[in-house]
Protein backbone atom coordinates (compact mmCIF):
# COMPACT_ATOMS: atom_id res chain seq x y z
CA UNK A 1 0.00 0.00 0.00
CA UNK A 2 1.01 3.59 -0.76
CA UNK A 3 1.45 6.55 1.30
CA UNK A 4 -2.51 7.53 0.07
CA UNK A 5 -3.84 4.80 1.41
CA UNK A 6 -2.43 5.12 5.23
CA UNK A 7 -5.26 7.00 6.28
CA UNK A 8 -7.72 4.38 5.17
CA UNK A 9 -10.91 6.30 5.64
CA UNK A 10 -9.92 8.65 3.60
CA UNK A 11 -8.95 6.16 0.72
CA UNK A 12 -11.91 4.98 1.18
CA UNK A 13 -13.29 8.17 0.51
CA UNK A 14 -11.64 8.95 -2.32
CA UNK A 15 -12.35 5.72 -4.04
CA UNK A 16 -16.42 6.76 -3.45
CA UNK A 17 -15.86 10.21 -4.88
CA UNK A 18 -14.31 8.57 -7.78
CA UNK A 19 -17.17 5.81 -8.13
CA UNK A 20 -19.83 8.56 -7.60
CA UNK A 21 -18.46 10.96 -11.10
CA UNK A 22 -18.08 7.56 -13.01
CA UNK A 23 -21.89 6.69 -12.76
CA UNK A 24 -22.46 8.92 -15.61
CA UNK A 25 -20.11 7.51 -17.99
CA UNK A 26 -21.54 3.90 -17.00
CA UNK A 27 -24.91 5.07 -18.30
CA UNK A 28 -23.43 6.55 -21.17
CA UNK A 29 -21.61 3.79 -22.23
CA UNK A 30 -23.97 0.98 -21.46
CA UNK A 31 -25.77 1.22 -24.56
CA UNK A 32 -22.27 1.67 -26.72
CA UNK A 33 -21.04 -1.76 -24.77
CA UNK A 34 -24.19 -3.77 -25.63
CA UNK A 35 -24.26 -2.82 -29.87
CA UNK A 36 -20.19 -3.48 -29.59
CA UNK A 37 -21.12 -7.30 -28.55
CA UNK A 38 -24.22 -7.43 -30.43
CA UNK A 39 -22.30 -6.15 -33.72
CA UNK A 40 -19.14 -8.29 -32.91
CA UNK A 41 -20.88 -11.39 -32.98
CA UNK A 42 -22.85 -10.16 -36.21
CA UNK A 43 -19.68 -9.53 -38.04
CA UNK A 44 -17.94 -12.87 -37.07
CA UNK A 45 -16.28 -12.65 -33.51
CA UNK A 46 -17.23 -15.13 -31.36
CA UNK A 47 -18.46 -14.30 -27.50
CA UNK A 48 -15.30 -14.73 -25.84
CA UNK A 49 -13.44 -12.98 -29.01
CA UNK A 50 -16.26 -9.68 -28.08
CA UNK A 51 -15.82 -10.09 -24.28
CA UNK A 52 -11.47 -10.24 -25.18
CA UNK A 53 -11.54 -7.07 -27.24
CA UNK A 54 -13.48 -5.09 -24.47
CA UNK A 55 -11.51 -6.12 -22.18
CA UNK A 56 -8.05 -6.12 -23.70
CA UNK A 57 -8.34 -2.54 -25.92
CA UNK A 58 -10.98 -0.82 -23.70
CA UNK A 59 -11.83 2.01 -26.44
CA UNK A 60 -15.37 1.97 -27.87
CA UNK A 61 -15.10 3.88 -30.99
CA UNK A 62 -11.78 1.69 -32.27
CA UNK A 63 -13.22 -1.61 -31.09
CA UNK A 64 -16.44 -0.37 -33.51
CA UNK A 65 -14.24 0.50 -36.33
CA UNK A 66 -12.46 -2.85 -35.76
CA UNK A 67 -15.35 -5.21 -36.17
CA UNK A 68 -16.87 -3.45 -39.27
CA UNK A 69 -13.40 -3.90 -40.82
CA UNK A 70 -13.35 -7.09 -40.00
CA UNK A 71 -16.69 -7.79 -40.96
CA UNK A 72 -15.69 -7.04 -44.31
CA UNK A 73 -12.56 -8.87 -44.30
CA UNK A 74 -10.09 -6.30 -44.46
CA UNK A 75 -6.33 -6.91 -44.35
CA UNK A 76 -5.46 -7.86 -40.08
CA UNK A 77 -2.84 -5.11 -40.52
CA UNK A 78 -4.99 -2.15 -41.97
CA UNK A 79 -7.00 -3.32 -39.20
CA UNK A 80 -4.87 -2.77 -36.46
CA UNK A 81 -3.50 0.40 -38.21
CA UNK A 82 -7.52 1.98 -37.91
CA UNK A 83 -7.42 0.91 -34.96
CA UNK A 84 -4.56 2.85 -33.83
CA UNK A 85 -5.36 6.02 -36.04
CA UNK A 86 -8.79 6.05 -34.02
CA UNK A 87 -6.71 6.17 -30.55
CA UNK A 88 -4.35 8.45 -31.65
CA UNK A 89 -6.20 11.00 -29.72
CA UNK A 90 -4.65 9.29 -26.27
CA UNK A 91 -1.42 10.30 -27.15
CA UNK A 92 -2.37 14.11 -26.40
CA UNK A 93 -4.16 12.42 -22.85
CA UNK A 94 -1.08 10.62 -21.90
CA UNK A 95 1.16 13.65 -21.93
CA UNK A 96 -1.55 15.83 -20.23
CA UNK A 97 -2.44 13.56 -17.43
CA UNK A 98 1.50 12.41 -17.09
CA UNK A 99 1.93 15.77 -14.92
CA UNK A 100 -1.15 14.98 -12.61
CA UNK A 101 0.39 11.26 -12.04
CA UNK A 102 4.41 11.38 -12.62
CA UNK A 103 4.42 10.35 -8.23
CA UNK A 104 2.69 7.29 -8.47
CA UNK A 105 4.49 4.11 -8.37
CA UNK A 106 5.44 2.69 -11.60
CA UNK A 107 2.95 -0.36 -11.42
CA UNK A 108 0.20 2.24 -11.00
CA UNK A 109 0.88 4.46 -13.75
CA UNK A 110 1.10 1.78 -16.13
CA UNK A 111 -2.73 0.45 -15.02
CA UNK A 112 -3.38 4.25 -15.08
CA UNK A 113 -2.78 4.49 -18.53
CA UNK A 114 -4.29 1.59 -19.53
CA UNK A 115 -8.03 2.96 -18.15
CA UNK A 116 -7.16 6.36 -19.54
CA UNK A 117 -10.58 7.03 -21.81
CA UNK A 118 -12.30 10.14 -22.92
CA UNK A 119 -14.29 11.09 -19.67
CA UNK A 120 -11.34 9.70 -17.51
CA UNK A 121 -8.74 12.17 -18.69
CA UNK A 122 -11.48 14.82 -18.71
CA UNK A 123 -12.74 14.18 -15.45
CA UNK A 124 -9.16 13.62 -13.68
CA UNK A 125 -8.19 17.13 -15.79
CA UNK A 126 -10.91 18.70 -14.28
CA UNK A 127 -10.10 17.83 -10.43
CA UNK A 128 -6.49 18.62 -11.35
CA UNK A 129 -7.39 22.14 -12.45
CA UNK A 130 -9.65 22.66 -9.49
CA UNK A 131 -6.65 22.12 -7.09
CA UNK A 132 -7.05 18.53 -5.31
CA UNK A 133 -4.61 15.71 -5.97
CA UNK A 134 -5.46 12.95 -8.57
CA UNK A 135 -4.46 10.24 -6.46
CA UNK A 136 -4.55 6.56 -7.59
CA UNK A 137 -7.39 5.46 -5.43
CA UNK A 138 -9.50 8.26 -6.53
CA UNK A 139 -8.62 7.28 -10.19
CA UNK A 140 -9.27 3.57 -9.92
CA UNK A 141 -12.50 4.91 -8.23
CA UNK A 142 -13.51 6.78 -11.51
CA UNK A 143 -12.27 4.11 -14.05
CA UNK A 144 -12.95 0.63 -12.27
CA UNK A 145 -16.56 0.85 -12.60
CA UNK A 146 -16.49 2.11 -16.10
CA UNK A 147 -14.18 -0.83 -17.39
CA UNK A 148 -15.91 -3.57 -15.22
CA UNK A 149 -19.45 -2.52 -17.06
CA UNK A 150 -18.18 -1.91 -20.18
CA UNK A 151 -16.64 -5.72 -20.14
CA UNK A 152 -19.83 -7.28 -18.88
CA UNK A 153 -22.01 -5.49 -20.90
CA UNK A 154 -19.96 -6.41 -24.06
CA UNK A 155 -20.82 -9.81 -23.20
CA UNK A 156 -24.06 -9.60 -22.63
CA UNK A 157 -24.89 -7.80 -26.12
CA UNK A 158 -22.59 -10.38 -27.94
CA UNK A 159 -24.98 -13.16 -26.14
CA UNK A 160 -28.20 -11.41 -26.21
CA UNK A 161 -27.83 -9.37 -29.23
CA UNK A 162 -30.47 -10.15 -31.47
CA UNK A 163 -33.00 -8.43 -28.42
CA UNK A 164 -31.94 -5.06 -28.64
CA UNK A 165 -34.95 -2.92 -29.34
CA UNK A 166 -35.41 0.50 -31.43
CA UNK A 167 -31.72 2.20 -30.75
CA UNK A 168 -32.80 5.42 -32.54
CA UNK A 169 -36.13 6.49 -30.25
CA UNK A 170 -34.04 5.79 -27.52
CA UNK A 171 -31.55 8.10 -28.35
CA UNK A 172 -28.51 6.04 -27.41
CA UNK A 173 -27.00 7.27 -30.95
CA UNK A 174 -26.75 10.52 -29.52
CA UNK A 175 -25.81 9.94 -25.83
CA UNK A 176 -22.01 10.47 -26.54
CA UNK A 177 -22.49 13.74 -28.14
CA UNK A 178 -24.42 15.27 -25.14
CA UNK A 179 -22.05 14.05 -22.57
CA UNK A 180 -19.28 14.93 -24.44
CA UNK A 181 -20.32 18.43 -24.90
CA UNK A 182 -20.94 18.51 -21.32
CA UNK A 183 -17.39 17.86 -20.54
CA UNK A 184 -16.32 20.13 -23.43
CA UNK A 185 -18.23 23.01 -21.31
CA UNK A 186 -16.64 22.34 -18.03
CA UNK A 187 -13.41 23.09 -19.62
CA UNK A 188 -14.67 26.95 -19.93
CA UNK A 189 -12.93 28.78 -17.42
CA UNK A 190 -9.49 28.05 -18.58
CA UNK A 191 -7.82 30.24 -20.41
CA UNK A 192 -7.83 30.24 -24.25
CA UNK A 193 -10.74 27.65 -24.04
CA UNK A 194 -12.89 29.53 -26.46
CA UNK A 195 -10.88 29.98 -29.37
CA UNK A 196 -9.37 26.23 -28.61
CA UNK A 197 -13.12 25.20 -28.81
CA UNK A 198 -13.52 27.13 -31.95
CA UNK A 199 -10.38 26.16 -34.17
CA UNK A 200 -10.76 22.41 -33.00
CA UNK A 201 -14.78 22.69 -34.64
CA UNK A 202 -13.64 24.01 -37.45
CA UNK A 203 -10.75 21.71 -37.95
CA UNK A 204 -12.49 18.83 -37.33
CA UNK A 205 -15.49 19.15 -39.57
CA UNK A 206 -13.73 20.32 -42.44
CA UNK A 207 -11.39 17.56 -41.85
CA UNK A 208 -14.56 15.11 -41.41
CA UNK A 209 -15.40 16.52 -44.84
CA UNK A 210 -12.36 16.28 -46.77
CA UNK A 211 -10.30 13.53 -44.99
CA UNK A 212 -12.75 11.67 -43.16
CA UNK A 213 -13.31 9.81 -39.88
CA UNK A 214 -11.16 9.20 -37.70
CA UNK A 215 -8.70 11.73 -39.14
CA UNK A 216 -10.77 14.68 -38.17
CA UNK A 217 -9.97 13.86 -34.40
CA UNK A 218 -6.43 14.46 -34.80
CA UNK A 219 -6.56 17.06 -36.83
CA UNK A 220 -9.14 19.21 -35.39
CA UNK A 221 -7.39 18.20 -31.88
CA UNK A 222 -3.83 19.47 -33.22
CA UNK A 223 -5.34 22.92 -34.53
CA UNK A 224 -6.69 23.51 -30.82
CA UNK A 225 -3.43 22.68 -29.42
CA UNK A 226 -1.35 24.00 -31.75
CA UNK A 227 -3.22 27.58 -31.53
CA UNK A 228 -3.06 27.85 -28.17
CA UNK A 229 0.89 27.13 -28.97
CA UNK A 230 1.48 29.93 -31.02
CA UNK A 231 -0.76 32.71 -29.46
CA UNK A 232 1.56 34.51 -26.85
CA UNK A 233 2.02 33.23 -23.36
CA UNK A 234 -0.53 36.24 -21.97
CA UNK A 235 -2.99 34.63 -22.92
CA UNK A 236 -2.58 31.41 -22.02
CA UNK A 237 -2.05 32.53 -18.39
CA UNK A 238 1.09 29.79 -18.05
CA UNK A 239 4.49 30.92 -17.51
CA UNK A 240 3.98 33.61 -15.27
CA UNK A 241 6.44 33.38 -12.78
CA UNK A 242 5.06 35.33 -9.53
CA UNK B 1 -4.65 -18.93 -31.72
CA UNK B 2 -7.09 -17.85 -34.06
CA UNK B 3 -6.62 -14.50 -36.29
CA UNK B 4 -9.13 -13.00 -34.66
CA UNK B 5 -6.90 -13.21 -31.20
CA UNK B 6 -4.02 -11.79 -33.04
CA UNK B 7 -5.67 -9.13 -34.42
CA UNK B 8 -7.04 -8.19 -30.93
CA UNK B 9 -3.74 -8.41 -29.35
CA UNK B 10 -2.14 -6.11 -31.44
CA UNK B 11 -4.94 -3.63 -31.42
CA UNK B 12 -4.71 -3.79 -27.46
CA UNK B 13 -1.00 -3.09 -27.93
CA UNK B 14 -1.13 -0.40 -30.20
CA UNK B 15 -4.23 1.38 -28.24
CA UNK B 16 -1.51 0.99 -24.98
CA UNK B 17 1.07 2.77 -27.13
CA UNK B 18 -1.28 5.53 -27.73
CA UNK B 19 -2.12 6.00 -24.14
CA UNK B 20 1.40 5.68 -22.74
CA UNK B 21 3.47 7.34 -25.66
CA UNK B 22 2.24 10.90 -25.20
CA UNK B 23 3.69 10.85 -21.37
CA UNK B 24 6.46 8.92 -22.28
CA UNK B 25 7.40 11.68 -25.12
CA UNK B 26 6.81 14.27 -22.47
CA UNK B 27 8.74 12.94 -19.73
CA UNK B 28 12.03 12.95 -21.29
CA UNK B 29 12.11 16.85 -21.19
CA UNK B 30 13.35 17.56 -17.57
CA UNK B 31 11.39 21.23 -18.38
CA UNK B 32 8.41 21.98 -20.00
CA UNK B 33 8.30 24.96 -21.88
CA UNK B 34 5.57 27.03 -20.75
CA UNK B 35 4.14 27.10 -24.83
CA UNK B 36 3.46 23.39 -24.56
CA UNK B 37 2.19 23.63 -21.49
CA UNK B 38 -0.12 25.86 -22.62
CA UNK B 39 -0.84 23.41 -25.28
CA UNK B 40 -1.53 20.71 -23.16
CA UNK B 41 -3.86 22.82 -21.12
CA UNK B 42 -5.76 22.86 -24.37
CA UNK B 43 -5.73 19.17 -25.08
CA UNK B 44 -9.29 18.59 -22.99
CA UNK B 45 -11.08 21.19 -24.67
CA UNK B 46 -9.63 20.21 -28.40
CA UNK B 47 -9.94 16.72 -28.46
CA UNK B 48 -13.31 16.50 -27.01
CA UNK B 49 -14.64 19.53 -29.24
CA UNK B 50 -14.06 17.16 -32.14
CA UNK B 51 -15.85 14.27 -31.08
CA UNK B 52 -19.40 16.71 -30.98
CA UNK B 53 -18.84 19.30 -33.39
CA UNK B 54 -18.88 16.55 -36.63
CA UNK B 55 -21.99 15.42 -34.87
CA UNK B 56 -23.97 18.55 -34.26
CA UNK B 57 -23.90 19.33 -38.09
CA UNK B 58 -24.91 16.51 -39.03
CA UNK B 59 -27.90 16.39 -36.56
CA UNK B 60 -31.32 17.72 -36.07
CA UNK B 61 -33.93 19.85 -35.10
CA UNK B 62 -34.10 17.06 -31.69
CA UNK B 63 -30.56 16.64 -31.24
CA UNK B 64 -29.66 20.36 -30.82
CA UNK B 65 -32.39 20.95 -28.58
CA UNK B 66 -31.10 18.26 -26.11
CA UNK B 67 -27.32 20.36 -26.85
CA UNK B 68 -28.98 23.67 -26.09
CA UNK B 69 -31.13 22.33 -22.76
CA UNK B 70 -27.07 20.57 -22.39
CA UNK B 71 -25.45 23.71 -22.37
CA UNK B 72 -27.76 25.31 -19.95
CA UNK B 73 -28.02 22.77 -17.54
CA UNK B 74 -23.82 22.70 -17.69
CA UNK B 75 -23.79 26.27 -16.60
CA UNK B 76 -25.16 25.42 -13.40
CA UNK B 77 -25.31 21.54 -12.43
CA UNK B 78 -23.25 18.89 -12.84
CA UNK B 79 -21.98 16.37 -15.12
CA UNK B 80 -25.24 13.74 -14.28
CA UNK B 81 -27.88 16.62 -14.19
CA UNK B 82 -26.61 18.12 -17.25
CA UNK B 83 -26.27 14.60 -19.15
CA UNK B 84 -29.66 13.15 -18.14
CA UNK B 85 -31.54 16.49 -19.01
CA UNK B 86 -29.67 16.15 -22.03
CA UNK B 87 -30.86 12.63 -22.67
CA UNK B 88 -34.48 13.21 -21.81
CA UNK B 89 -35.26 15.97 -23.91
CA UNK B 90 -33.73 13.91 -26.73
CA UNK B 91 -35.74 11.03 -26.05
CA UNK B 92 -38.82 13.59 -25.86
CA UNK B 93 -38.01 15.17 -29.01
CA UNK B 94 -37.28 12.15 -31.21
CA UNK B 95 -41.26 11.13 -30.06
CA UNK B 96 -42.05 14.14 -31.96
CA UNK B 97 -39.06 15.20 -34.59
CA UNK B 98 -38.59 11.45 -35.59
Amino acid sequence: MTAEAISEGRAGNDFWDGVRLSMPVVVASAPFAVLFGALAVDNGFSVLEAFLMSAMIYGGASQMVGIELFGQHVAPWLIVLSIFAVNFRHVLYSAGIGRRIAHWPLLQQAAGYFILTDPQFAIAEARAESGRPVGFVWYLGLGLPVYVFWVIESGLGAVFGKMIPDTHALGIDFLLPIYFLGLVLGFRKRPLWAPVVAASAVASIIAYRTVGSPWHVSIGAIAGVLLAVILPPHHSGVGKRP
Amino acid sequence: MSTTFWIILAGAIATYLTRVGGHLVISRFENIHPRVEAGLNAVPAAVLTTLVAPAVLGAGPAEWAALIVTAVVSLRGGLMAMFLAGAAVLILARQFAG
